[in-house]
């Protein structure tokens, strides 16, 4: 295999990488026993922000339609699989069919809920899908709270089976894989092209015989379905699931994952759902007590931080002299080097000019 | 890529009968009747606010003509979508240019040809064989289309950091893409240079020829018209002016009136 080869390898699948190693890693030691309860908690919520942050991406990145919603599909998604594996645990018990049902049928209904929502709003140009997902995901969430109390257990919540807490992780780890790859093997394909090209020029995407209603109609159903996977995740994960959790904050945490890794880039994402979680759930963890009111403050101002700094000239500097393609360059003979790039979905702002 | 069309050349290629489109108490385009036959270079032309571009849009769909019909090659295509009638046959280029901006050289082209490669969103997906097969097939057909268009060395530039003049040769190689019977071209010459309009109309021939396309222009650079159309339509508010052989209309009194005056 030559270098251009394992560099375009490396650069699609990087993140499959890292994820499966890291899921490996504590695999073996949940195996073994040495694993904290507390990781594998951090564990199963950076995977849930993943899950969340790229499927939010698809929309607000390659779609280009904000969707100030992305909690109330997830909302969805949690209530529904969530009532799905209680019914089904007196059957199946406690056990990983009941999980992989209850997860598919939160999806299932999140897409459905999707194209409910979609089918009106993407029809139209505009901010309307900020508008209609933002009161969607408040009425989605009230709904649940006032549902009968036997139904959706009300104002004090649904509670939902317990799954062995030294495997759930791998499991919502699995999903953030299905998540990447599916996203990933979209964009790079007709379909892909044909998302972006709306996104660019939908005028122009029309007269090319694109049919923009049935791709943005598609992808906020697939975008919807995982946030729907993530929410029964969600649920298993904390055991009982409130609708407060779902509120109006939790949408525009997902979208700050989605913006500070950069619009349109999947691996960005990534890394920025995983350290939003990781500051979010150790400011929770370390400031208890007393010292609770503090955590939005903290939070609040690290945030500020790195959206100031996130473009520091001397960052940027840094990051172009230590960036990916420097890296693999050092297993390359030839410097500097000069790759073909065909379908390159990420940011492509260094162009050599004509 | 043109032996795969089939075109009943005794039929015209574009047939409009009355059309007219009216916004509020303004007739935009009113009761024009064109007749484009296969592999002709047609001009439409006219003063500034003539109803060229709706007459465009008309066409292409964009706008719903009020009264009147046009057919494609004998089809009716009267009140169908934009992306219908792109599928028909009808592809066009935008006054101000629209491309991709953020897709590659390649990409672009490879947008205009998604309805010619079939591969279903599933089989994408889940990257069965299929789409690795149309992948290469998208690649070959779009490098193939560029080559035609010189624009192969620029296949992986942005689209957006193309010069001027190549940004309109790729919004007509990406518009033939989609495999038109009918090319429409708005303006194509707006903002070149006498040189680069020069290359321009050989372009226009050399397409002409090479797909065996039949083309429709607006157009307000009189030696382009002059040069290259065979016949011609001047607008003037929405209605006719003139019609027929292009050295006949250019030495119309009443067109030499409407353009630049007693």
């Amino acid at each position: 295999m030559d270098k251009k080869a394992v560099f375009n390898f490396l650069k699609r699948y990087l993140s499959y990488i890292i994820i499966a190693a890291v899921a490996l890693f504590y695999t073996v030691m949940s195996l073994t026993g040495s694993a904290k309860t507390a990781d594998l908690y951090l564990l199963e919520k950076i995977a849930i922000a993943i899950i969340l942050a790229v499927s939010l991406g698809m929309v607000v990145g390659f779609l280009g339609e904000l969707s100030l919603g992305h909690a109330g599909f997830m909302c969805v998604g949690a209530y529904l699989g969530g009532k799905v594996s209680v019914i089904l645990e007196p059957v199946l018990g406690n056990s990983f069919p009941t999980l992989l049902i209850s997860i598919i049928v939160g999806g299932l209904v999140a897409a459905l809920a999707g194209v409910v929502i979609g089918l009106p709003a993407l029809r139209l140009r505009g901010d309307y899908l900020a508008i209609v997902t933002l009161a969607f995901g408040e009425i989605a969430r009230s709904l649940f709270m006032n549902a009968p109390e036997a139904l959706f257990g009300g104002t004090t919540g649904l509670k939902s089976p317990r799954f062995d807490k030294n495997s759930l992780f791998i499991v919502a780890f699995a999903f953030v894989l299905i998540t990447i790859a599916v996203t990933q093997n979209l964009l790079h394909s007709k379909h892909g092209r044909a998302v972006t090209s709306i996104r660019d020029n939908e005028i122009a995407a029309r007269a090319m015989g694109i049919d923009v209603t049935k791709y943005k109609l598609l992808v906020f159903m697939i975008s919807s379905f995982f946030a729907g996977v993530a929410g029964v995740l969600f649920s298993y994960s904390n055991s009982r699931i409130q609708s407060a959790s779902f509120d109006y904050n939790y949408s525009i945490e997902i979208l700050v994952m989605v913006v500070l890794g950069g619009i349109g880039s999947i691996n960005g994402s990534i890394v920025a759902a995983t350290l939003i979680t990781f500051l979010n759930v150790k400011l929770q963890t370390m400031l208890t007590g007393d010292l609770a009111v503090l955590q939005n403050l903290f939070y609040a101002l690290i945030l500020i931080v790195i959206v100031i700094y996130k473009n520091a000239p001397a960052l940027k500097t840094f990051r172009e002299k230590y960036n990916f393609k420097n890296f693999m360059a050092l297993f390359r003979k030839k410097y500097p080097i000069k790759i073909r790039r065909f379908s390159d979905y990420g940011r492509r702002k260094n162009n050599q000019h004509l | 890529m043109a032996d795969e069309k089939i075109i009943n050349t005794s039929e015209p290629v574009l047939r409009a009968e009355h059309l007219s489109i009216q916004f509020g108490g303004l007739r935009a385009v009113d009761d024009v009747n064109l007749t484009i036959n296969h592999g002709e270079l047609y001009g439409l032309i006219g003063p500034n606010g003539a109803g060229k571009t709706t007459f465009f849009n008309l066409i292409t769909g964009v706008y719903k003509p009020t009264s009147g019909r046009f057919y494609l090659c004998g089809e009716e295509l009267t009140g169908k979508s934009v992306i219908d009638i792109n599928k028909k046959g009808i592809a066009r280029t935008f006054q101000n240019i629209r491309l991709f901006g953020n897709l590659t050289v390649a990409e672009n082209v490879m947008v205009g040809l998604s309805n010619q490669i079939n591969c279903s969103m599933a089989e994408s997906i889940l990257r069965l064989p299929r789409h690795k097969k149309t992948e290469k097939e998208f690649k070959e057909r779009a490098m193939e289309m560029l080559k035609v268009f010189k624009l192969d060395p620029y296949a992986d530039y942005l689209a957006q950091n193309l010069p001027y003049g190549k940004q309109r040769r790729l919004e007509i190689a990406r518009a033939l893409a989609t495999n038109p019977k009918l090319l429409l071209l708005d303006e194509p010459a707006a903002g070149m240079n006498p040189n680069e309009t020069q290359e321009l109309m050989d372009d226009i021939l050399f397409i002409r020829d090479h797909f065996d396309m039949t083309i429709l222009l607006i157009e307000h650079d009189m030696r382009l018209v002059g040069g290259i159309c065979e016949n011609l339509t001047v607008l003037n508010f929405g209605t006719e002016l003139a019609q027929g052989k292009t050295s006949d209309v250019l030495n119309d009194p009443n067109v030499i009136k409407a353009y630049i005056g007693e």
